[in-house]
C-alpha cells in the first residue's frame, strides 16, 4: 500500500525534484559565486546598499495584507451568512477580476490612477480637489489590495464556513450575544484561515514586480522589480539576483514561522 | 400538583410549508424529567429548539413562568441545551469549555438612590473555578480541567457538554439525543447518571430521544410524538400498560397489533375469534385496533391454545426466546423462556387482561363511515381453518 502510493506520487516527485529542488540549489549556488565562478559572499555585501528597496517591499506587502485582512474579514464573515444567491452572487463579484489577466488589470488601474485619469475626472467633476497618487506607494499598495483580496477572503470563508452550526448555537445557549459569540468563538476558529490568507497576501506580495513598475513609476522599487532587473535588466548579475532572492526567501520563511506561533493555541483546527 | 413551568399552547411549526409541528399543548412542570420520545421526524427536536430558542414557531405561544418568550433569544433565556453532537469549543480546553458561560457578564438588577437598573456583573476567577471544579465533579471528571477535549472520549465529552450546561444554574436542561453516540454499556450508566444529576441539581430536564428504553428508565413523564402530533402524555407505567394507540403501543415496546372489531364491551373478535377483554366504551361493532405484548402470550400445547399456530423462527435474546409463530393470515411475536423448534404446532393463550383494545386513529375522523366490518374483519379466511376445531361461536 505504502509502495503503491509512492508510485502514484512519483510524477510530483520528478517535477518537484526539477523544477523546484534543482532550481532552489542553483539559487543558492550563485548566491555564493562571484563573476569570477569562485566561492563568495560579497554578492550578500552588496545587499547592504539595497536596503530600502527591502524595507519598502515589506512595508507595503505588510500593508497591503493588513488593508487586505481588514477589508476581506468582515467580507468573508458577512458572505458566510448569507446562502444561495447572494453568496454566489459574492463570490462571482470577487472571483471575477482574477479571470481577467493581471497585467491587463494594472493597466486599467493605471488609466483610473493616472493623473488625467477616470479618478481625477471625476473628482473634478465633483468639485474637489485632485489626488496625486499615480507612481506614489499608496498606488502600489492599491494595486496589491486589488489583485490579492480573494486570496484574503477565500481561505477565511472556506473556514468560517466549516465552523460546525451547533458550536455557535451553543455559544447563544451558553448566554453568548452575538458579539460575545463572534468574539470568543468564530473569531479564533477562523484564525487559521487568517493564517493563511495573510500568508497567500504577503508572500506574493513581498515579490510583486509588475504591479509596482506599472503604479509606482519606478520610484517605488521593490525586490521584484530588483532581482528581474539583474536578470533581465541591463545591470546582468544573475548571481546578485540569486543573493536577493535567497534573503527574500530566508526572511519570508522567518516572518511565516512568527506568525505561525500566533496560530500555535489553535492547533487542532487545520491550516488550511 | 407541581408548578407549571413551561407551557406550549398551540404550537405549530412549518419549514417550506411542511408543518413539522402541528399545533401541539404540552405542560413541563418544575423539577420534571420529560422525555419527548418518538421516531425521526416526529417533530421532537423541532419542540425542544423551540424551547431552547432556536426557532420560534410558525404560530402558537411558548410561555415560561406564564411570561410569553417566542421572541427571546437563547442567549437570554434561563435554558441550557446539551446538543446532541455535543458542540464543545474546539478551541478550548476542558476547564475553559464549562466556564464559558460563567465569564459571561450577567445583567443583575442594582438598586441606587431608589432607582433600579441593570448592572453587567462578571464572576470573581474564584468562583468561576470553584462552580467549574463543582461541575466536573459532579459528572465525574475530577482532575480533567487542563485537557484538551479533543483528548478524551465520546463519554467524557458528553459529561462535558452536561457540565457546561448545568454550571449555569438553569432553570430547565434541555437534552438533544445526549447519548445517541454512546455505546450501549456506556448508555446504560449514563442513564443512571444522568437521572441522579437531575435529582442532584434539582431542576426540569427536558429529554428528546427515539430509544424507548431510555425514555422509560429515566422520566417522570413521556411524551410519545408521531408526525409533528403528541400522541400520548403519561408516566412510563402508563404509556407502557395503557398505550392510547397501536402507534404508541409498538413504538414503546414490542407488539402484536391486530385488526379487529368491537362488537360491545368485553367483547372482541380478532384473528377470526372471540375473545373476553377488559376494555369497554367503544361503538357496537366498531373496528379497532387490538394489541398484545409479546411477553404476555402464553405458548401451550396445540390442543389447550385459544390459537394454534406453527413456530417460524427461534432467536435467543438472553433472558427470553424470540418467537415467531405463524396464525392464518398473521405472524405473531412471542417472548416465552421455553424454547419450541421451528416447525412446532403451538397453542397460543390470552387473559382478558393481555388484550387491549384501541381505537384506529387512521380511520377517523374521515373515512369512518365507508369502511364496514367487512372490510376489516378477518372471519371469513380464517373460518375453515378453525372450524374443525372450535365450535363457531353463537352470532349476536
Amino acid at each position: 500500500m505504502k509502495k503503491r502510493g509512492g508510485l502514484l506520487a512519483a510524477p510530483y516527485t520528478v517535477w518537484m525534484a526539477l523544477f523546484t529542488v534543482i532550481p532552489m540549489l542553483l539559487v543558492v549556488y550563485f548566491a555564493f559565486t562571484g563573476e569570477d565562478g569562485r566561492f563568495t559572499f560579497g554578492n550578500f555585501s552588496q545587499l547592504l546598499g539595497y536596503g530600502a528597496v527591502f524595507g519598502r517591499s515589506f512595508w507595503l506587502a505588510a500593508l497591503a495584507t493588513v488593508v487586505c485582512l481588514a477589508v476581506g474579514y468582515p467580507l468573508a464573515y458577512a458572505m458566510s451568512r448569507e446562502t444561495g444567491a447572494v453568496r454566489n452572487t459574492a463570490m462571482l463579484l470577487l472571483m471575477l477580476p482574477m479571470w481577467i489577466n493581471i497585467l491587463l488589470r494594472t493597466y486599467a488601474w493605471m488609466s483610473i490612477l493616472e493623473n488625467k485619469g477616470l479618478l481625477n475626472q471625476l473628482l473634478s467633476f465633483l468639485r474637489l480637489p485632485p489626488v496625486r497618487i499615480i507612481n506614489t506607494p499608496a498606488a502600489v499598495a492599491l494595486g496589491m489590495v486589488y489583485n490579492y483580496l480573494p486570496f484574503m477572503v477565500l481561505p477565511i470563508l472556506t473556514v468560517i464556513q466549516k465552523i460546525d452550526g451547533s458550536v455557535i448555537e451553543a455559544a447563544q445557549d451558553l448566554g453568548g450575544s452575538q458579539f460575545t459569540v463572534f468574539k470568543r468563538v468564530i473569531l479564533p476558529l477562523s484564525l487559521p484561515g487568517v493564517l493563511s490568507g495573510v500568508t497567500m497576501v504577503f508572500v506574493p506580495g513581498v515579490s510583486t514586480f509588475i504591479i509596482s513598475q506599472l503604479l509606482g513609476g519606478g520610484k517605488s522599487m521593490m525586490l521584484g522589480d530588483l532581482i528581474e532587473m539583474q536578470f533581465l535588466g541591463s545591470t546582468y548579475n544573475p548571481y546578485l539576483g540569486s543573493a536577493i532572492s535567497l534573503v527574500m526567501m530566508v526572511i519570508v520563511l522567518i516572518s511565516m514561522a512568527v506568525m505561525n506561533r500566533f496560530g500555535e493555541g489553535e492547533e487542532e483546527v487545520m491550516v488550511l | 400538583m407541581k408548578k407549571e413551568l413551561i407551557r406550549l399552547v398551540d404550537c405549530t411549526m412549518a419549514f417550506d410549508g411542511e408543518i413539522v409541528l402541528n399545533a401541539i399543548n404540552l405542560t413541563i412542570h418544575n423539577k420534571e424529567f420529560l422525555t419527548l420520545l418518538g421516531p425521526s421526524g416526529c417533530g421532537k427536536t423541532t419542540t425542544l429548539r423551540i424551547i431552547g430558542g432556536f426557532e420560534t414557531p410558525t404560530s402558537g405561544s411558548v410561555l415560561f413562568d406564564g411570561v410569553r418568550i417566542n421572541e427571546v433569544p437563547p442567549h437570554k433565556r434561563r435554558v441550557n441545551t446539551v446538543f446532541q453532537k455535543y458542540a464543545l469549543f474546539p478551541h478550548l480546553n476542558v476547564f475553559e469549555n464549562v466556564a464559558f458561560g460563567l465569564r459571561i457578564p450577567q445583567s443583575v438588577p442594582v438598586t441606587e438612590g431608589g432607582k433600579t437598573r441593570q448592572k453587567k456583573v462578571r464572576l470573581q476567577e474564584a468562583e468561576i473555578g470553584q462552580r467549574v471544579q463543582d461541575a466536573l465533579e459532579l459528572v465525574g471528571l475530577k482532575g480533567y480541567h487542563r485537557r484538551r477535549v479533543h483528548q478524551l472520549s465520546g463519554g467524557q465529552q458528553q459529561r462535558v457538554a452536561i457540565a457546561r450546561a448545568i454550571v449555569n444554574r438553569p432553570q430547565v436542561l434541555l437534552l438533544d439525543e445526549p447519548l445517541g453516540a454512546l455505546d450501549l454499556k456506556l448508555r446504560k450508566e449514563m442513564q443512571h447518571e444522568l437521572k441522579e444529576i437531575q435529582q442532584q441539581v434539582g431542576i426540569t430536564f427536558v429529554y428528546v430521544t427515539h430509544d424507548q428504553e431510555e425514555a422509560l428508565t429515566m422520566s417522570d413523564t413521556v411524551v410519545v410524538m408521531n408526525q409533528g402530533n403528541i400522541q400520548q402524555i403519561g408516566t412510563p407505567v402508563d404509556i407502557y400498560n395503557e398505550p392510547v394507540n397501536a402507534f404508541v403501543a409498538d413504538f414503546i415496546g414490542e407488539s402484536n397489533i391486530i385488526q379487529g372489531v368491537m362488537h360491545r364491551d368485553n367483547d372482541v373478535s380478532f384473528a377470526g375469534k372471540r375473545f373476553l377483554c377488559v376494555d369497554s366504551g367503544f361503538d357496537p361493532d366498531q373496528p379497532v385496533d387490538v394489541v398484545i405484548r409479546p411477553e404476555d402470550v402464553r405458548l401451550t400445547a396445540p390442543k389447550d391454545g385459544q390459537l394454534r399456530g406453527t413456530v417460524n423462527s427461534v432467536t435467543f435474546k438472553g433472558v427470553f426466546y424470540e418467537i415467531y409463530v405463524d396464525v392464518g393470515e398473521l405472524e405473531w411475536m412471542v417472548h416465552s423462556t421455553a424454547a419450541p423448534k421451528v416447525g412446532d404446532e403451538v397453542g397460543l393463550c390470552l387473559t382478558p387482561e393481555d388484550i387491549h383494545v384501541m381505537d384506529r386513529p387512521d380511520l377517523f375522523p374521515e373515512g369512518a363511515e365507508a369502511l364496514t366490518i367487512e372490510d376489516i374483519d378477518p372471519e371469513p379466511d380464517f373460518e375453515d381453518k378453525y372450524v374443525d376445531e372450535e365450535p363457531p361461536e353463537a352470532e349476536l
